[in-house]
């Protein structure tokens, strides 16, 4: 690459930079009026918050406006982040813990959302505190996803629970959950299939696994955490429901937000099916996971 | 719980009747399409654009007799849909002194190893091809082994390197290609996101390094707003050549499909349409119209249709259900139809799933709905008398056992049976009342509308083409 074009890129970067400064100055000196409703609702939509909700929050905001209790134009973008913020917030991003024996956590998602990657990053987290791990490749469907898995399992130095492809997912979460009880591990982490939520067949045999991992561990599953690829638009939304209502998903792993999506199809989500984002991934090293942090993802839609 | 845009019309101009569009209205169904846009995931400025497009051929609109306001808006919407998403030579640039390299790119996630191995046996199979895969997939941890596996059940060879540079991995197997005659190279890059500078260098290099005639971006059909940046970065730093559409069997509207073609100009060449290796098709923009209008994929189940049912008796049928003159014999006509139909389209589970809102059917119903079933309703039907067909309130119990002796079905299977044809005509009753079966089952068939088709057919307007499924 020569040069001119190295030059080129630093200045698209700048002037992205640029922009986006130069619309926060904007705020600053406008009067509160409707064409600066539009802008904030540019803003929502642009980071697939969707029409709906979209409209919900900008009519939020005009009410507030009209009752006077927002006055000031700077004061509109808190004012909507904090909205956000708050629907985001209730019910508490905290994993849940067994009151007893290992944690089973189900891990579940549509096809290429980071579920492998997600389960890497996350029995690091919980390893943090000196947690004993097992995981459980109840993956069996695509081609090396049981080696993927491995690999994850060798680098975070845990054990992994594994049979061979084609193997029955739900015997693999059994084994691996008794095999976590028997070894008095803290947390049991499920890989499972990329399953597209309209693939009732699959569905079901997610349902199975649920079901199942019950006999090892009549609480388990503990955690069900649904997957959800931040560059996902409204779609988000009926995986979220469809998965929700097959396994009853407890909380969202929420991938690939270190690019330039912002995600805000989980408000939209949160409005529907009422559960708590606990996770964020945020890169592809196994240290790129956070806990989900409402306020800064509320910013972020506006960035 | 998107309503369909074809929904939302018929609810925003029911009132209206067949009077005339207005600059009211007009604007009433703009905002609709906005909202259908959005929610199907359409790019907000492609959106911007598209509406104000759709706004002006609206108001040019003169009114066209018996045809309400709202379709002419639909059609309005979804030729210009159509327009946008194709209308461009698609055909591959095939390399007559070596090798054809296909360089195939996108995020992590959308599907791209398996688009390889589609691709590949797609063109094994429908070309003549000889594909060679190459794994330069080197970051994420056994995509090598995925692409391998792959490989073996798609019968291709795969050329793959431990560890290394993934522009010298794919310069060596495009050699391997040249002196093992193979006359095709699938590149499997690994997956980034477009702001990674350093591996979209990594692409430059792989390019640079192999010329690729045709460089495919791979985008998932369940894609956000965030499909424009993406796909402009990719095609910005590589000139993509087209576009693969992975994940369409799910219920995505798949709007990013317009955004990327109107942004980069580049044309869709594939849809991946299922988990298996052979679930890959060409693009065709009038089903993906259709699709981010939520009208179902119902091109796809006529087409089938056709080849079983011909045109004729499919609208006496739809005619007959309408003057109410349907009887069972119509209906046995239409269950050996249905079976036939099914047996082509992978059974009547398979077939439900292209017609709109029939995706969302619990498997409870449709899983009852077997073809076995199939067979025992018109075995029973040819059972009765010509009275009993046209007149099924005959049918006493007396009778029934003897239908069902003679058909050497059950009473419980011919009361099923009339139960099901008893429905049939109430709900075509209430469609029809509805006025959405036009949609269903072809235009109302009444003498004065179909003078009218036939006044539009002259003029050169087909209205069959006017939807999807019509």
């Amino acid at each position: 690459m020569g040069l001119f074009d190295k030059l080129k890129r630093g200045l698209a970067k700048t002037r992205e930079v640029l922009a986006g400064g130069l619309r926060r100055a904007l705020f600053l000196g406008r009067a509160l009026d409707e064409s600066l409703l539009a802008d904030l609702e540019r803003a929502l939509l642009a980071g697939d918050v969707g029409p709906r909700t979209t409209t919900a929050l900008i009519d939020e905001v005009r009410a507030a406006w009209k009752a006077k209790r927002l006055q000031r134009s700077e004061d509109v973008e808190p004012f909507l982040r904090e909205r956000i913020t708050e629907r985001l917030r209730s019910g508490g991003n905290a994993l849940v813990r067994a009151a007893s024996g290992p944690t089973v956590i189900l891990v579940c998602g549509v096809n290429g959302s980071g579920k492998t990657t997600s389960i890497g990053k996350l029995t690091k987290f919980l390893k943090r505190d000196g947690a004993r791990v097992v995981l459980g490749a109840a993956d069996t469907f695509r081609a090396a996803a049981v080696e993927q898995l491995t690999i994850w399992s060798e680098r975070n130095g845990v054990e992994i629970v594994k049979q061979a492809q084609g193997a029955d997912p739900a015997a693999v979460a059994f084994d691996a959950v008794t095999a976590g009880k028997a070894r008095g591990a803290d947390y049991v982490v499920i890989d499972t299939a990329g399953r597209l939520h309209t693939q009732t067949n699959l569905m079901q045999e997610l349902e199975k696994i649920r079901r199942v991992v019950k006999k090892a561990v009549p609480d388990a599953p503990h955690e069900t955490l649904l997957v959800i690829d931040a560059t996902n638009g409204q779609n988000a939304i009926r995986q979220a429901e469809q998965f929700h209502k097959a396994v009853t998903v407890t909380g969202i792993f929420v991938t690939k937000l270190d690019g330039t999506a912002k995600g805000g199809a989980l408000v939209a989500v949160r409005d529907t099916i009422g559960v708590p984002v606990k996770f964020v991934g945020t890169g592809e090293q196994i240290d790129d996971i956070e806990v989900f942090d409402p306020a800064a993802f509320a910013a972020a839609l506006f960035d | 719980m998107f309503d369909s845009l074809a929904q939302r019309f018929t609810r925003l101009f029911a009132g209206l009747g067949r009077s005339k569009l207005t600059p009211a209205n007009i604007e009433d169904g703009v905002r609709e399409v906005r909202t259908a846009l959005l929610e199907a995931d359409v790019g907000l400025d492609v959106v911007r654009g598209f509406v104000e497009r759709v706004k002006e051929k609206a108001v040019g609109l003169t009114r066209l007799d018996g045809v309400a306001p709202a379709d002419q808006f639909v059609k309005v919407v979804h030729d210009e849909l159509v327009a946008l998403l194709g209308g461009e030579e698609t055909r591959i640039r095939w390399n007559d002194r070596g090798p054809t390299v296909f360089m195939m790119v996108g995020l992590q996630g959308t599907g791209k190893t398996t688009t390889c191995g589609k691709l590949a046996l797609h063109l094994r199979r429908k070309e003549g091809k000889k594909p060679l895969l190459v794994a330069a997939d080197v970051k994420r941890p056994a995509a090598i082994e995925q692409l391998k596996v792959i490989g073996r059940q798609v019968d291709v060879p795969v050329y793959a390197e431990e560890g290394g540079r993934p522009e010298k991995i794919c310069a060596r197997g495009v050699a391997k290609a040249i002196e093992t005659g193979r006359d095709v190279v699938i590149l499997d890059t690994a997956g980034r996101l477009h702001i990674d500078a350093e591996l979209m260098d990594e692409l430059e290099d792989v390019k640079g390094k192999t010329n690729p005639h045709e460089i495919w971006l791979v985008v998932d059909a369940q894609v956000g707003q965030d499909a424009v940046a993406s796909a402009r970065e990719f095609d910005r730093r590589l000139a993509v050549t087209g576009v693969v559409l992975s994940k369409t069997d799910g219920d995505a509207r798949a709007g990013a499909a317009l955004s990327i073609r109107e942004v980069t100009g580049k044309p869709i060449r594939y849809v991946g349409t299922g988990e298996k290796l052979e679930q890959i098709e060409p693009f065709v923009p009038k089903r993906v119209a259709g699709r981010i209008l939520g009208m179902g994929d119902v091109v796809g189940l006529v087409e089938k249709a056709q080849e079983v049912v011909d045109e004729a008796s499919a609208r006496e049928t739809a005619e007959k259900m309408f003057r109410d003159a349907w009887t069972l014999d119509d209906f046995r006509l239409q269950l050996r139809q249905v079976r036939e139909m099914s047996s082509k389209l992978g059974g009547l589970g398979g077939m439900l799933k292209h017609m709109p809102g029939m995706a969302d059917l619990p498997e409870e119903v449709t899983g009852r709905m077997d073809d076995g079933q199939l067979v025992r309703w018109e075995a029973a039907i040819e059972s009765m008398t010509p009275k009993e067909r046209t007149d099924p309130v005959v049918l006493d119990g007396q009778r029934r056992a003897r239908v069902a002796r003679g058909s050497g079905t059950s009473v419980a299977s011919v009361n099923e049976l009339l139960k099901a044809f008893k429905l049939m005509r109430k709900q075509v009753k209430e469609l029809k009342s509805k006025g959405i079966l036009g949609r269903l089952a072809g235009r109302r068939m009444d003498k004065q509308k179909l003078k009218q088709i036939e006044d539009l057919k002259r003029r050169g307007i087909d209205l069959r083409n006017w939807f999807p499924e019509s």
